[in-house]
């Protein structure tokens, strides 16, 4: 892949998640603020959210979408605030995409099997 | 009026030098280059400066008026300092020559960067083509054609002072408005060439280049343009 192909189609994939994350964000904080609108515990929370496989759905949507979004964001502000040459902010991004993936599905998976 | 005067910093020097202070007398329709020009021929012949025109046509004259790039012979003073007071430096994000002259090689070797010159497909054999100026892809080209290369956008860019190579918004406009000429045969090679790490990808749409451009072109719009155009070509393996 040439390197203005890998540059058009990370903006394109930064702007596609962009979208995907809005939608997330948006259920993710709403419910948050409707369900604790009786008070509930943490032990509730497991028992509707965990063993749900449509929530585990949701937040692996969402999980992918950051990890695609947010290196991309990393790496442009690498280039535009620090030295770094291009082949240095590929990998930090690379690796920060990594970390998100592996945190992220740590927490989802984890939720889920609380529940399972 | 004209026994009033006005408080003009000019700069002095090259990257590092300082400001100078003048007292130039106030006239009618007055202009930033006016006072530049009254400053070089009465009160310190060794400024240096650039113009041509006079009159808005060649693009030569800008300079930072009061922290903004700005056409130098096309602003009046009573636009720019209504406190009274003005401060002239030379545009930012080229190198300075001296004083008010900065050194335009990187500007313009950007155009070059991003193919942003015709490429002719027809032969002398072939007929005038017709373009009718209400086509959509003519119009988008119009839009954009009447740049003088003054430099203004460039100053303005943010994201030109953060990224080295990025192409700028003055090269992309030109860009997208050949891509928009159905007579150009350099389209695959051009928008290859304007997707790199500093192409149209890089801006951030701040908009500056459109908020201070002297004739009022959208070079924001252009890039817009550009990128999904980019993500087309991109999409069918063109790139």
């Amino acid at each position: 892949m040439t390197s203005a192909r890998a540059e058009i189609l990370e903006w394109l994939v930064q702007r596609v998640t962009a979208a995907i994350l809005a939608v997330c964000v948006i259920v993710h904080l709403a419910v948050i603020v409707i369900a604790v609108q009786g008070g509930v515990t943490s032990k509730e929370i497991v028992a509707r959210v965990g063993g749900s496989v449509p929530w585990l759905v949701f937040y692996s949507v969402f999980v992918v979408s950051v990890a695609l979004h947010a290196p991309v964001g990393l790496r442009n502000i690498l280039r535009e605030y620090t030295s770094f040459g291009r082949r240095t902010t590929h990998w930090i991004m690379a690796a920060f995409c990594v970390v998100i993936l592996v945190m992220g599905f740590r927490a989802v998976i984890g939720l889920y099997g609380l529940g399972a | 009026m004209s026994s009033e005067t006005i408080t003009v910093e000019i700069w002095r020097g090259k990257e590092e030098g300082e400001f100078q202070t003048y007292q130039v007398p106030r006239m009618e329709s007055q202009t930033v280059l006016d006072i530049v020009t009254y400053v070089q021929r009465n009160l310190d012949p060794g400024l240096s400066y650039r113009f041509a025109c006079r009159v808005g046509v060649c693009g030569s004259c800008a300079m930072t008026v009061n922290g903004k790039p700005r056409w130098t012979c096309r602003t009046h003073i009573d636009k720019v300092a209504g406190d009274g007071t003005l401060r002239i430096q030379p545009l930012r994000n080229l190198p300075v020559i001296r004083d008010l002259a900065v050194d335009m090689t990187d500007f313009f070797e950007k155009w070059t960067q991003a193919k942003a010159q015709f490429v002719p497909t027809a032969t002398r054999a072939d007929d005038f083509a017709q373009v009718s100026p209400e086509d959509p892809q003519r119009k988008e080209a119009s839009a954009g054609i009447e740049c003088i290369n003054c430099g203004v956008c460039y100053s303005a860019c943010d994201t030109v002072a953060w990224v080295d190579d990025y192409l700028g918004p003055a090269a992309l406009n030109r860009a997208w408005t050949l891509h928009n000429d159905v007579r150009d045969g350099g389209r695959a090679e051009r928008l290859k060439a304007i997707s790199g790490a500093g192409g149209c990808q890089a801006c951030h749409s701040h908009q500056s280049c459109f908020e201070l451009c002297p004739k009022h072109l959208n070079p924001t719009a252009s890039i817009a343009g550009l990128k999904r155009a980019t993500v087309k070509a991109a999409l069918k393996g063109e790139i």
